[in-house]
């Protein structure tokens, strides 16, 4: 089991890299579907018995992260020009110095966080750095991308490894819960989807930085 | 406590349902005002019934918060005194309210008008019954937000805006220091149980229940209107529709005065300084509030005016009764509350008496300045004659209900005068502030009357204006009936505070009675008196109609006198009215007035305008605010419209907090 672990977490910080490498739209979502089964088949490595209630949600998980969401984002970009991420406030290549500092940092914090009740999951080592780093990915992306389509995915970057995090901290955390999350990110992708198009039908683009002129203060007079 | 359960049960429903029904605006309406006066028979005759019989009562219902929150209600003679008049002032509104906002069909929303009327009710019922001090803040709040949407309700306009803004402002500063009240009594008490709060105050030093005390009159004089907190008043209560203006000024502001009484007798026995404090705040506000309502030219600003006014009055009131208790001088700390108490249910009803009236003005000749008005008692019989009554009563003449109150004001000052050079000295300040305040108010409403009901109208609008139908008309004179009624029934509505000033003081009931009862007979004889001139004016009336019958009698205009071609513009303005009283004050309300005569030995046009702008607004709060804004303003360059940037600060927060935490352990 161990084994397996190890190769899905290598698997999810060589994802994450990649996500903050690339400049490619597709790219972009191809790898948020493959870390959506990484984070999928997590509950199956972890639990020691396969309940009916893990193996739902393993199933459910995979379903939407990386069947629904690619599909309404390949929608989405269907009416795009241009499916790269152009010109983003930092290049492919400092974001990719600054994953390496994540991944420094995330180890850093992960040795520092007190013991959870997780026992053996927590003293697996790259359990709970692959989760910070996944967090760490996303919120750059979030934060150094233009692309609307580029902010939802370091959305759901950022909530693959929230989840992760949330198994190793509360490994308790009942079949409710993990459906609850996986519902609050439906609605949000879902509406996010929605927004994007209704943005690109407006103003012919997807660059949330344009929108900077709906602000409240200096935009009038 | 049952009927009260029902009571706000049927107000959130008449508050939900007009909502359902937004596309509808008649039947919204139809809705909302059945629905809330409904609701207010129901709690009106319950709290009746809970007051005369000095009934005490308590729920609780478990509701989960983080810091001692509970949802818990009690019933006791103080908060019953202040639901009468609330369920009256807001029952008579509802019906008002919906002949009022007829006009505004198909123009503006009226669904969620009367939804945020009715939860203003609603959240009035919970701010006079929580006894958990978190259910008192929410309660505070939700009766804030009400009204701030009652207050914007014409939203199209920029003076509606204006006066939302500054309203939310100058009520959330006040709320601030209520929750710093709270919160400090949190502390001192370990509780928010408002119900162990008086015992547990009981061995807190001095200085830091002082502290409480002036975070009392901060927070609650901002909504009761205390000057210099004023600024909000003559803003939002003209810009509301007329029933949301009523309840408001009638009622809504004296929640201020309901939570300084139930929070201030918390904390024990006064020191000389609270008494005096209050005092001068009174003071103040009466003086200055009358000045300024004299000075306007709109009504309902007038009108709010006068509402600082008599909050003053009823400061004072307290402030007496405060000064009177750290000196231990009972009859005249007993006198003043009384005072104070039956003043707020006095003004509640007079104040929206003449607020209906003037919605009822202004419906009628779609203008609020007293300079367009006049000659309306002949077009408009009836609603003159319950506004004339509503002067009169508010500008304190026997035997109408305004005096009652006033009357036991000065009573207990000159009472408690002998007792000690210091309080001596406050106390003859306090008569000399009331002398000058009546006498403004009643040049004020005399102005109100004369300009507005008599002369002749100054306009087409005016001219045209006509008797309005029923349910303008009837709140008016069922109110104007209370008056009356509540003037001669003064001796004997003070001998019924008894309960309410005994848990109020701490007394017992048998003492405050024996106290109380000699102190009534001079308001007796003066109301007698009353009463007498009244029946002569009556009878003199009567005489005069069976003497003029079968003669022949003319009618001329007002202001004839003999001109062969009188006009309405020779007649006294309003402005003109004030001018002298104005005049003399003229340093301190800072009017200005802008002269413009034609050159010439004929001049063919001139004009003069005057203008009073409130001087704290202009003078204190604006510079303030400005300066803040100029020294916050360096903080815009945070606001740069980009989504990444705004996630960038979260991070960095995030992040550091995370290090900070984390960098002692391994």
């Amino acid at each position: 089991m161990t084994s397996w672990l190890d190769i899905v977490m290598v698997l999810l910080f060589l994802t994450d890299l990649g996500l903050l490498g690339s400049s490619r739209l597709g790219v972009y979502v191809r790898l948020a579907a493959v870390q959506g089964v990484l984070v999928g088949v997590l509950p199956l490595l972890v639990q020691h018995t396969l309940a009916l209630e893990t193996v739902a949600v393993a199933a459910g998980t995979i379903a939407v992260k990386s069947v629904l969401f690619p599909w309404l984002m390949a929608r989405i970009m269907r009416g795009f020009d241009d499916r790269r991420e152009r010109q983003p406030y930092l290049g492919y290549t400092v974001s990719l110095v600054l994953g390496v500092l994540a991944v420094g940092a995330a180890l850093w914090i992960s040795r520092r966080l007190p013991e959870s009740g997780a026992g053996g999951l927590a003293a697996h080592g790259f359990l709970m750095p692959a989760a910070l780093f996944s967090i760490f990915t996303g919120l750059i992306l979030l934060v150094t991308r233009r692309k609307a389509v580029t902010q939802v995915l370091g959305y759901l970057v950022m909530e693959n490894g929230i989840y992760v995090a949330g198994m190793v901290l509360v490994p308790e955390s009942t079949f409710l819960v993990e459906l609850g999350v996986l519902l609050d990110l439906f609605v949000g992708v879902f509406l996010m989807g929605i927004m994007i198009f209704h943005i690109q039908r407006e103003f012919d683009h997807i660059d949330t930085d344009q929108l900077a002129a709906l602000k409240d203060w200096g935009g009038e007079p | 406590m049952s009927g009260l359960l029902v009571s706000l049960i049927l107000l959130l429903t008449a508050s939900a349902l007009p909502l359902a029904a937004w596309r509808r605006p008649a039947l919204a309406s139809r809705l909302g005002s059945w629905g809330g006066a409904a609701a207010c028979g129901v709690g009106l005759a319950s709290s009746i019934a809970a007051f005369a019989g000095s009934v005490t009562a308590s729920r609780a219902w478990p509701w989960v918060t983080p810091v001692g929150g509970a949802f818990s209600l009690a019933l006791d003679p103080l908060s019953a005194f202040f639901l009468i008049p609330m369920f009256l002032v807001c029952g008579l509104g509802a019906v008002y309210g919906r002949a009022y906002l007829a006009g505004d069909e198909g123009r503006l929303a009226l669904g969620p008008s009367w939804c945020f009327y009715n939860l203003l009710t609603a959240s009035m019922i919970v701010v006079l019954t929580a006894s958990n001090a978190l259910l008192f803040l929410v309660s505070w709040e939700v009766m804030t937000l009400a009204s701030f949407f009652l207050v914007t309700y014409d939203h199209d306009r920029a003076e509606s805006r204006l006066a939302g803004r500054l309203y939310l402002i100058a009520a959330h500063i006040g709320t601030a220091f209520l929750v710093v009240f709270v919160l400090l009594g949190r502390r001192y008490t370990g509780t928010l149980d408002m119900s162990q709060w008086p015992a547990a105050f009981a061995g807190i030093p001095a200085a830091r229940l002082g502290l409480l005390f002036v975070c009392l009159v901060i927070g609650f004089g901002t909504k009761a209107g205390f000057m210099p907190l004023h600024v909000w008043l003559p803003e939002a209560h003209p810009a509301a529709p007329s029933h949301v203006s009523a309840v408001m000024s009638g009622v809504m502001i004296k929640t201020g005065i309901y939570g300084l009484l139930r929070f201030g007798t918390m904390l024990g026995t006064p020191a000389l300084w609270w008494g005096g404090l209050l005092v001068a705040v009174g003071l103040a506000s009466c003086v200055f509030g009358i000045l300024f309502a004299l000075a306007q030219q709109d009504i309902k600003r007038q009108l709010a005016y006068s509402s600082v006014e008599n909050m003053g009055i009823v400061a004072l009131a307290l402030g007496v009764a405060l000064v009177a208790r750290a000196l231990q001088l009972p009859t005249v700390a007993l006198l003043a509350l009384a005072a104070a108490l039956l003043h707020v249910l006095n003004h509640a009803v007079f104040k929206s008496l003449l607020f209906f009236g003037a919605g009822a003005i202004y419906r009628a000749t779609h203008t609020r300045n007293l300079d367009a008005l006049g000659g309306l008692l002949k077009r408009m019989p009836r609603l003159g004659l319950g506004l004339i009554v509503g002067a009169a009563a508010i500008s304190a003449l026997p035997p109408f209900n305004g005096f009652v109150g006033e009357f036991l004001l000065y009573r207990a000052a000159v009472l408690g005068l002998n007792s000690d050079a210091d309080a001596g000295m406050i106390l003859l300040a306090a008569i000399g502030g009331l002398a000058l305040t009546g006498g403004l108010a009643a040049a004020c409403f005399t102005r109100l009357v004369g300009v507005a009901l008599l002369g002749e109208p100054r306009t087409p609008e005016a001219a045209a204006a006509v008797e309005p139908a029923g349910a303008f008309r009837w709140p008016v004179t069922i109110l104007a009936a209370l008056c009356l009624a509540l003037g001669v029934l003064g001796p004997f509505l003070v001998v019924r505070l008894a309960p309410l000033l005994s848990l109020l003081s701490g007394d017992p009931l048998a003492k405050v009675s024996g106290l109380l009862a000699p102190e009534t007979g001079p308001l007796t004889a003066v109301t007698l008196m009353a009463l007498l001139v009244l029946a002569l004016v009556v009878i003199v009336a009567w005489a005069r109609h069976g003497l003029l019958r079968g003669r022949d009698v003319r009618e001329a205009g007002t202001w004839d006198c003999g001109y062969a071609r009188p006009t309405a513009r020779m007649q006294y303005t309003a402005t003109s009215f004030a001018q002298p009283l104005v005049g003399l004050f003229v340093r301190l309300l800072r009017s200005r007035r802008r002269y413009a005569i034609a050159p010439g030995l004929f001049p063919a046009s001139a004009s003069l305008n005057a203008e009073t702008r409130d001087v704290v607004r202009e003078r204190v709060f604006t510079p303030v605010f400005q300066f803040v804004d100029r020294w916050l303003s360096f903080l815009k360059w945070l606001q740069s419209g980009r989504v990444q940037l705004y996630i960038l600060y979260i991070v960095i927060t995030l992040l550091g907090l995370l290090f900070w935490t984390l960098r002692g352990g391994a």
